[in-house]
């Protein structure tokens, strides 16, 4: 492929996430309004949102603290619910690719939402959406946070906006496609369904985690 | 060090972590082909839970709110084949309308 051609299909990928990247960039923003309410400065939560670059995860982790929890608690929600980029991770490895630390950085773009996107019919992944649809969303994020953290909250709460269910959106219209085999149907019906058993009684990120258990249907034979 | 800050680093270093393992360890190569297979079925098993942890999680476990009605009419665009972005954005704009006329 010729070099200007990759370059098109990473703009590719920054074009089909846009209208998400937009949405990620309000939500930045209440997210910098939210951490400066329960006593990050507004370096820690630009900082924050650098290098975890997981929404769900730093508003977590800012309302146990918020609630008064400790630093332990506050940690290990956080972490429970980005357990899921260990397999996410695993699953996009073969097109990240070079030296140990240019695969240490691009694997930072790695997001539910550029994941999602640049996954191909054949279950491989589309390294220019990746990497495209990735940085997008992250100069988005980052963004909205330090506009929230340094300028507050002029837009208000993104629910008014009904922001929160573009998300679901997203990943409904991205899953539908991947839904062709009778084994990926199994898998989305298993994964659904443990994630709606869990969500009464466990902490936020195990009904995630214990989803993707569901894939392990592949070690079955055609 | 302030508790703020020994969160924020704790936090990105293990999402940094585990983000990286993947790709540290196979990066590059294709998989092994005991993997293949498990891996095909991550990505239905992980967005199915996430349209459903996203649609219906709240801090108080499973709530029923406005979000339903919003992703409900987003499948009904999928269903007549409109494009991803009318999806998102009539998932969003029901969803404000709805809590609009009960909020």
């Amino acid at each position: 492929m010729t070099g200007s051609a990759t370059e098109t299909r990473y703009r590719d990928g920054a074009r089909r996430i846009a209208p998400i990247a937009v949405a990620a960039a309000i939500f930045g923003v209440s997210f910098g309004v939210l951490a400066g309410s329960t006593g990050f400065d507004a370096v820690a939560a630009i900082v924050m949102s650098a290098t975890t670059f997981a929404g769900s995860a730093q508003f977590a982790a800012a309302s146990v603290l918020g609630a008064g929890g400790g630093v332990a608690a506050a940690a290990a929600s956080a972490s429970m619910l980005n357990a899921r980029y260990a397999p996410i991770g695993v699953s996009v490895a073969p097109v990240i690719r070079g030296g140990p630390l240019r695969r240490l950085v691009e694997s930072q773009l790695i997001v539910d939402e550029s994941w999602a996107l640049s996954r191909r019919a054949d279950g491989s992944h589309d390294r220019p959406i990746l990497i495209g649809a990735g940085l997008t969303l992250y100069v988005g994020w980052v963004g909205g946070t330090a506009v929230g953290a340094f300028a507050g909250d002029a837009l208000g709460d993104p629910q008014r906006y009904g922001l929160d269910a573009a998300f679901p959106a997203l990943f409904l219209a991205l899953l539908v496609p991947q839904v062709r085999s009778r084994r990926a149907l199994a898998a989305a019906l298993a994964g659904g369904a443990i994630a709606l058993a869990l969500l009464p009684f466990t902490p936020a990120g195990i009904p995630i985690i214990a989803a993707s258990a569901a894939c392990l249907l592949g070690l079955r034979a055609e | 060090m302030t508790t703020v800050w020994i969160v924020v680093l704790v936090v990105g270093l293990a999402t940094m972590a585990l983000k990286a393992v993947g790709p540290l360890v196979l990066g590059g190569r294709a998989l092994p082909a005991r993997f293949t297979g498990v891996v095909a079925l991550l990505a239905p098993a992980l967005l199915s839970a996430l349209v459903v942890t996203q649609t219906l999680g709240a801090d108080e476990g499973l709530v029923l709110d406005e979000r339903v009605a919003g992703v409900a009419a987003g499948a009904g665009a999928l269903a007549l084949r409109a494009p991803l972005l009318a999806v998102v954005v009539v998932a969003a704009a029901v969803t404000a309308g709805v809590r609009a006329l009960t909020g």
